[in-house]
């Protein structure tokens, strides 16, 4: 996409973050939404595109009183909202719509309006996987873990030090649903849930949401908040079946994905002020370090172990807590893209001093996709 | 118990259900390319999109490539935590299975064990392919 032509103008996340059992799936969505309008001053009439994933593009338009001339309904898991963000560039940029409105809701914990995970016996994932005993993502997104694991020479200690350093960022969050410091012991000392990862390396289950309004720069000068302007974009799929995963020590999707957000937004790693990598597990951030080039494969866990991704590091690494401490509510993805935003207009709970570029890192399925956004908050 | 999860089969699958059942591991390969062996099934090479393969039965043979412990069983799986693995097979594919006449440890399940397959009748028309380790 064209550097910088594409601002995001409006950015909430819904009212209520945790435990909302008084909303369903589709007033997350909207709650969210409307939060995002009042941030940015628009009314529904003022929206001519719509995206989202979890519920259809049709069930959003129609809630809110929309009428679009664009529509997304890309679902590729918790990174959706990534590619949202980046296939709602390339139309605005091509003229096909000029205001873009992009919703999460999900009632992970309550379950209020929500719909099953089954998958079809007749598919592939169905034939080839299902019948073997897996039982959701805690046992299927950690399967490549230990070759991993092996490969690099990391231990079970590697993947506990992630999520204390995570909970380090997330006792200065307000609305982070963990707040009290964690060690390595009580990391691997929690109740084992599918072996090596103990609960406390696996993301919470939560309910909640966030939307995000993209514009194009040249309107976006005239909205009231500080424009976030998209600097570079990438996106890729690999497989539906993570035992299909063509190398279980590094995500293709995260390479190609990050690749191309690189190349896009013409910046090197050093440019890189802060870093969000969805991590719906402890192995992800590692995973995530290296396949985007943070890190030589086998550095990713003496990096984290040093101190360079917690507070006060240098690569200031999911800062809002992330989907082990801050929130989950299924589809990450939105709470990440939401955490750069923050950043980038400088009042995020524990914002980066002086911070310019932001990457949104997101993964979707069980290393199915992944979609990159390169933030900006310097104007074109 | 509520019964286990069964695979459906579909026509692009059917021969390798049907191997199962018949004791043989079926693979796939492009006889137009040397793209190697494929899983799971389809009617076409991944590597070069030729339509002109061929099922083959495979050694049956493999390592332990990787693997968690579910602690939580699913219902249908019974009530002792059980290893979900998947096995990298001779011929180059890996695939998802459950190792059997094994202890289900992390001391008993060692990456890289060679293992070798084992079919379980579900029903009439359902072979499960499980593997268990080589013995001597």
């Amino acid at each position: 996409m064209k550097q910088k032509s594409i601002a995001v103008v409006g950015a909430a996340e819904t009212t209520k973050m945790g435990k909302i059992p008084d909303v369903s799936v589709i007033g997350l969505h909207a709650d969210a939404a409307l939060n995002a309008m009042a941030d940015c001053g628009l009314k529904p009439s003022d929206i001519d595109g719509v995206a989202t994933a979890g519920i259809s593009p049709v069930d959003l338009a129609h809630y809110m009183g929309i009428t679009p001339t664009y529509a997304d309904g890309t679902s590729v898991g918790g990174c959706s909202f990534m590619l949202h963000v980046r296939h709602a560039a390339a139309a605005i940029n091509e003229g096909l719509c000029n205001t873009v409105l992009i919703t999460h809701g999900e009632s992970g914990r309550s379950r209020v309006g929500a719909g099953g995970f089954a998958r079809a016996a007749s598919s592939l994932a169905g034939q080839f996987e299902m019948p073997f005993g897996p039982m959701g993502p805690p046992t299927m997104f950690t399967i490549p873990v230990l070759r991993y694991l092996k490969a690099r020479g990391y231990t079970v200690e590697d993947l506990a030090h992630v999520a204390v350093i995570q909970r380090e960022w997330a006792a200065m969050n307000p609305r982070a649903s963990f707040k009290d410091p964690i060690t390595v012991a009580d990391v691997l000392g929690a109740d084992m849930i599918a072996w090596p990862f103990t609960k406390l390396m696996c993301c919470l289950v939560t309910d909640g949401g966030g939307a995000l309004i993209l514009t194009s720069a040249e309107r976006a000068k005239d909205f009231p908040q500080k424009p976030v302007y998209i600097l570079g974009t990438g996106e890729s799929v690999e497989t539906p079946m993570v035992s299909q995963m063509e190398d279980f020590t590094s995500s293709k999707a995260f390479r190609v994905s990050g690749k191309k957000a690189f190349e896009e937004s013409g910046i090197s790693h050093s440019d890189v002020d802060h870093l969000m990598i969805y991590d719906a597990f402890a192995h992800l951030p590692l995973y995530g370090l290296e396949d985007l080039g943070f890190c030589k494969p086998g550095e990713a866990a003496g990096f984290i172990r040093g101190r360079n991704t917690a507070p006060g590091g240098k690569l200031p690494l999911n800062t809002n807590g992330g989907g082990l401490s801050y929130m989950h509510s299924g589809m990450y993805g939105m709470y990440a893209l939401q955490e750069s935003v923050r950043q980038m207009r400088g009042i995020a709970p524990a914002q980066v001093p002086g911070a310019k570029i932001s990457i949104a890192h997101g993964v979707g399925g069980m290393f199915a996709a992944s979609g990159t956004i390169v933030f900006s908050n310097e104007a074109p | 118990m509520p019964p286990r999860m069964l695979p459906e089969p579909t026509p692009e699958t059917r021969h390798f259900w049907d191997g199962c059942k018949a004791g043989e591991l079926r693979l796939q390969r492009c006889t137009d390319c040397d793209g190697g062996s494929y899983f799971p099934p389809r009617p076409f090479c991944p590597k070069c999109g030729s339509r002109k393969v061929e099922n083959y039965a495979a050694s049956g043979k493999g390592v332990l490539w990787s693997y968690v412990i579910n602690m939580r069983p699913r219902p249908d799986m019974g009530t002792e935590p059980y290893a979900i693995a998947v096995v990298k097979l001779a011929e180059g594919p890996q695939m998802m299975s459950n190792i059997v006449n094994c202890p289900q440890t992390p001391e008993a399940l060692q990456l890289d064990m060679p293992l070798t397959v084992t079919f379980a009748a579900q029903n009439d028309d359902i072979s499960l392919p499980f593997f268990e380790p080589v013995k001597g």
